[in-house]
């Protein structure tokens, strides 16, 4: 197949590529949240992003915090965003972040105004943010502004048979038009960690890796009470078939076709050594690793399930792909692209990773995926410990 | 081309996943090997579901399980050829 050179896009003011028009309406902090979906409620075309997190958070812990929020709004599918937050200090922060990438941006704060007052002006700033996003259009750009991250779910043996490898092959052929590439799931690689450690483009980016692997995996070891036979695999890993972590990360890694990537980023981290591979440090939980992979920019997400995970997120479109044929027949709905007949031999990798890239590019061009028509807008922040 | 009932991942790899709806005791079955397109036949001794792995010889305690030419666990109780491969007979050696 020739691959297509296009897709239709939401051009930024930064020179980055939406593939969604989001305006939303983005709550600083926990108590914050009744306040954002009481705009999103009275403003059509904009919607909330509710979550549990920020208040009390320090160190570490509150710098990827601000990391998420701020890459959040920041994300070019993201057309215009309103901030809400108790205090004006941090919610301040988050939007002079978010103002440098040009596009519009407000922030609001509930203390000394009340619930009612702030749903009132906020309301007024994000009714002129969702008429203005309206007028946008989308226009042919090349496949190079294309961020494609990519996380596994609910996997079976499937998975490392066709979906994975499927990712993969897309991979291998998009990875030369310059398109920016992204997978995670640090835990998840146990057991494969010392052949993807060889899969660094520099010894850096190998020494980067094996680190990360090490601490993630020292954490692991430190808080485990038993051992993991309940958390990974997971029983509906088991169900389809995984036996061991080793079995799960061999398959997990097939996602990365034969490419090597470029550098290792911290959770939520913007890629800045260009187009390539890169991976992300991240937990192997669905909602967490996407939330992350939307907050460092990337604009649109695969994700190959065996059993039938069925995540999707906030702002990033999710295209979701399986090889199990029950769960292609069974979960319909939640499946863009079917790549069980894999396992038939009525389809070759190749086939398969020419009928992802449609999918993807057709998602990309606005094709609303399964998860967004169900309804599925997960945001779900890492916190890395306590609060104070 | 006659049905594939088992799919080998690589040619060092010493269990086969099975990738129809089930195969069931003493059934003859097709595997393909992906890696080198190669085929090899195996007689089943159990029940085995779709995406579940069969043994492609005896195993015996202690023993090292490859996919994807890579070790993925170790036996805990032996295995003959043929039988059921999963979590009653096999642990990881990670954690």
């Amino acid at each position: 197949m020739e691959i297509p050179k296009s897709f239709l896009g939401y051009k930024r003011e930064n020179g980055r590529v939406g593939t969604r028009n989001h305006v939303v309406i983005l709550p600083v902090d926990d108590i914050s949240n009744a306040c954002a979906e009481a705009v999103a409620n009275n403003i059509k075309g904009t919607f909330a992003i509710p979550h549990a997190y920020g208040r009390l958070q320090f160190g570490a812990d509150l710098e990827l915090f601000f990391d998420t929020m701020i890459g959040t709004g920041k994300n070019p599918n993201v057309a215009a965003c309103v901030v809400i937050g108790i205090e004006p200090k941090w919610t301040k922060k988050i939007v002079d972040a978010i103002a440098k990438t040009g596009k519009p941006v407000e922030g609001f704060s509930i203390e000394g105004a009340g619930d009612i007052k702030t749903i009132m002006k906020a309301s007024v700033k994000a009714q002129e943010f969702s008429q203005w996003s309206s007028e946008k259009q989308r226009e042919e750009c090349p496949l190079s502004d294309l961020w494609i991250s990519v996380k596994c779910g609910e996997s079976d043996t499937t998975s490392g048979m066709a979906a994975n490898p499927a990712v993969g092959n897309l991979m291998d052929k998009l990875e030369p038009l310059g398109v920016h590439l992204c997978f995670g799931e640090t835990s998840e690689l146990t057991g494969a960690e010392k052949v993807c450690a060889t899969r660094g483009a520099t010894p850096e980016a190998s020494k980067k890796f094996m680190k990360t692997w090490s601490d993630y995996n020292e954490f692991i070891l430190k808080e485990a009470t038993n051992d993991l036979s309940e958390s990974q695999p997971t029983a509906g890993n088991i169900a389809g078939g995984l036996t061991t972590i080793e079995e799960k990360a061999f398959g997990n890694f097939q996602k990365i076709g034969s490419r090597k990537f470029i550098d290792v980023l911290t959770p939520a981290e913007e890629p800045k050594k260009g187009p390539g591979l890169y991976f992300m440090d991240t937990s192997s939980a669905a909602g967490e690793c996407l939330t992350l992979q939307a907050a460092a920019g990337f604009n649109i997400h695969l994700f190959p399930t065996g059993q039938g995970n069925i995540i999707g997120n906030a702002i990033e479109p999710v295209v979701k792909l399986t090889g199990n044929p029950s769960t292609a027949i069974n979960m319909k709905e939640h499946i863009d692209l079917d790549v069980s007949k894999i396992l038939k031999r009525e389809m070759n990798m190749d086939q398969a990773g020419d009928e992802l890239i449609k999918t993807t590019i057709r998602a990309a061009s606005g094709r609303l995926t399964c998860a967004e028509v169900l309804g599925h807008k997960e945001f779900i922040m890492t916190k890395l410990f306590r609060s104070a | 081309m006659a049905t594939t009932d088992i799919i080998i991942h690589d040619e060092k790899d010493n269990v086969g996943v099975v990738v129809i709806e089930k195969i069931t005791p003493n059934q003859d079955c097709n595997c393909w090997i992906m890696e080198n397109d190669g085929s090899v036949t195996i007689k089943s001794k159990n029940e085995i579901f779709l995406g579940h792995k069969i043994a492609m010889i005896d195993f015996k305690e202690g023993d090292t399980i490859l996919k994807y030419g890579h070790d993925i666990g170790k036996v805990v109780k032996p295995i003959k050829k043929g039988e059921h491969v999963h979590v009653h007979n096999v642990k990881t050696k990670k954690w």
